[in-house]
């Protein structure tokens, strides 16, 4: 037993009861036996691991400035005469003797060698210099393949403000039957081995377009009429689709985001005639629609039955509230959003092409000039000028595909072509054949993007692969002449073509007068009295046939 | 024998456009030179480095070859750097306006 503590508490007053409670046998009804009971019981030992890092040996690596040479320890080297005696010691030596000697020889070969030709003598400084050579040039860089499949590529978009990734919008119309999910891809520019991530879509996306404010959203227009908006962040399946009762009524061929003030909102067109604004963030019914009708009298009105098949779509954010389509019958057509009767809505009307525009962009830089692909050749227009563009390319032997102006460089036009090369035509360089011709692969090239930095071109082929040309740095950058030189041209040729269109309205209304004139002499019973296209044709014979004769009498 | 060295020097400090003319010895010491102290001193610790670089460079890229001169042509002088077992001739020269 332990020993009682040395110096005990002494207390000189005995224990004092506080409480007592005693047991209330009332309260035993209310006990409830625990079921079941938790109980945990450790009957292995007990075994822990721990671990120490020793401290590590820190090690750096110096340099030191060694100017001074070695000197043996016994010299003082701040000691001049000790280092002289040194050195006359070292000048004695056998090996210094010979050294200098052996050396000496090929030194002095190599001084008499300098001084024999002119070392520092530039040559031919005489003649006048060269301009440089310039060489422009478009060579692939990178190529990306849709893993799986070769179907189509739809559209192609760029991230917004110089990103890295291109979105492809892939679909092959030909294998419709099959059930299986067509998928387009987000590719960063810099891994070709594999898409950075897949859009599932629950049909094939015609046109797949980057917000141009936001680096994460897109919006995509797919097959059936619907159309949806993707967030990469939330991965591959789209955010929101439009229901399908609200749809396009045929597939949708172009989307394209509003410059509005969320950065929400977004438009989209279809050969069904008809435009649709939505906002991403209310997709259950289109916030605006739009029937794509030229009607002729200011109180028709505009049916969809009438409308024009829309195969371009053109929007410019700095001018908000209009717009342009290209349509299937080779038509362009500016468009005012806040139009109130159908002629406002659709003040202008271009005749194209002969087939559907397949591109339509306005000039970056000049924005009343547009650029349209379409049968076998690209255009370029001016607003101003309704009856003709103001330049033209040849008809090519191949169909062109699709077009779009560098951003950079505003001269510089690239068109794709069917035969799977990529032109690019200089307006300021050469107007009659473009300047480079890169053949990028065999299969036709179907779209093309450039790149905002103005170097990088992504095309895509109909066999679902996209090739990334470089364009040399005179083809992607623009001097500070060349906004002049190319007002100069384009008001030249806008110049030219007015006066020619003042000329052909001269001639037309000359004609009308003629026939009106002519006309009571036709016989009334002739059954091709009423046939317009006759009448013109026998106007215009007989305009011709006394022009002749005017000239023969003049002559 | 220590006559004839020095001629030699003295010969080669005598050539067009030489502005100088420094022998080295293994350690990094200017042993004879016709230029001033310091400037000696930092040619002689900044070329024996290079050497031993360039004699590294071209026994590692061969290792039966050695080096046998060097010549660093700049903007304004032309160095010419003979090694040798022990020692190192530099020579510092001029353009010939």
């Amino acid at each position: 037993m332990e020993k009682p503590e040395k110096n005990e508490i002494t207390y000189d007053y005995g224990p004092e009861m506080c409480v007592s409670i005693p047991c209330n046998p009332s309260q035993y009804k209310n006990y409830i036996l625990r079921n079941p009971v938790h109980v945990a019981v450790q009957n292995a030992p007990n075994m822990s691991e721990n671990w120490v890092n020793s401290t590590r040996a820190e090690y750096t690596s110096s340099g030191i400035n060694h100017v001074e040479g070695g000197w043996p320890k016994d010299i003082n080297m701040n000691d001049p005469e000790a280092t002289q005696r040194y050195r006359r010691k070292i000048e004695k030596d056998d090996a210094y003797i010979h050294a200098v000697m052996h050396l000496g020889h090929s030194m002095e070969h190599n001084i008499l060698q300098n001084n024999a030709v002119d070392m520092y003598q530039i040559y031919y400084s005489e003649l006048p210099s060269i301009p440089p050579v310039e060489r422009s040039s478009c060579h692939t860089v990178n190529v990306y393949r849709e893993p799986g499949a070769r179907r189509p590529v739809r559209s192609l978009s760029w991230q917004a403000d110089g990103g890295a990734k291109l979105a492809v919008a892939h679909a092959d119309i030909e294998v419709l039957n099959t059930r299986s999910l067509q998928f387009s891809y987000i590719w960063d520019i810099d891994n070709a081995n594999a898409p950075e991530l897949t859009i599932k879509s629950p049909q094939p996306l015609l046109d797949l377009q980057y917000n141009p404010r936001d680096q994460h959203t897109l919006v995509g227009g797919m097959l059936n009429g619907q159309v949806g908006w993707w967030d990469v962040r939330k991965g591959g399946d789209p955010v929101a689709l439009c229901p399908p009762h609200v749809a396009h009524r045929d597939l949708v061929r172009n989307v394209l985001f509003i410059n509005s003030k969320t950065g929400a909102e977004f438009f989209s067109s279809s050969p069904d005639g008809v435009v649709k604004w939505w906002d991403t963030r209310n997709m259950n019914e289109p916030t605006d629609s739009m029937i794509i009708d030229i009607v002729k009298l200011p109180n028709d009105t505009q049916s969809i039955e009438k409308a024009l098949g829309i195969s371009a779509l053109e929007y410019e954010p700095t001018i908000p509230t209009r717009f342009m389509v290209g349509t299937e019958t080779g038509l362009v057509i500016g468009a005012n959003r806040k139009g109130k009767t159908p002629l406002e809505k659709l003040p202008s009307k271009y005749e194209a092409h002969y087939g559907p525009v397949y591109a339509l962009q306005r000039n970056p830089t000049f924005l009343k000039n547009f650029l349209t692909v379409g049968d076998w050749t690209a255009r370029v227009w001016s607003e101003d000028c309704r009856e003709s563009s103001i330049l033209w390319t040849h008809s090519h032997k191949t169909k062109l595909t699709d077009g779009a102006w560098n951003p950079i460089r505003f001269s510089l036009l690239l068109v794709t072509q069917w035969d799977g090369c990529l032109s690019c035509w200089d307006l300021l360089r050469r107007r009659s054949a473009p300047i480079v011709t890169a053949q990028l692969c065999d299969e036709p090239l179907l779209r093309l993007r450039p790149h905002e930095r103005g170097l990088l071109v992504a095309c895509g082929s109909s066999k679902g692969t996209i090739y990334l040309a470089e364009l040399s740095q005179n083809l992607g950058t623009a001097d500070k002449n060349d906004k002049q030189l190319l007002t100069h041209i384009l008001e030249r040729e806008n110049k030219r073509e007015r006066i020619l269109e003042a000329r052909m309205r001269e001639l037309r209304l000359k004609m009308r007068q003629d026939r009106d004139g002519g006309q009571a002499q036709v016989n009334e019973t002739d059954p091709t009295t009423n046939d317009r296209d006759l009448e013109e044709a026998s106007a215009e014979y007989q305009q011709r046939v006394n022009d002749l004769l005017a000239q023969r009498k003049n002559n | 024998m220590a006559n004839e060295a020095e001629e030699t020097v003295r010969k080669l400090s005598m050539h067009k456009g030489v502005a100088g003319v420094i022998v080295v010895n293994g350690e990094g010491i200017p042993i004879k030179t016709t230029l001033d102290n310091h400037v000696s001193v930092q040619y002689a610790g900044l070329l024996s480095a290079l050497v031993d670089k360039a004699k590294a460079v071209v026994r590692d890229l061969d290792p039966t070859n050695d080096l046998t001169f060097l010549r660093i042509r700049s903007k304004k002088s032309e160095v010419l750097v003979a090694p040798d077992k022990e020692f190192i001739l530099i020579v510092v020269q001029n353009p010939v306006d």
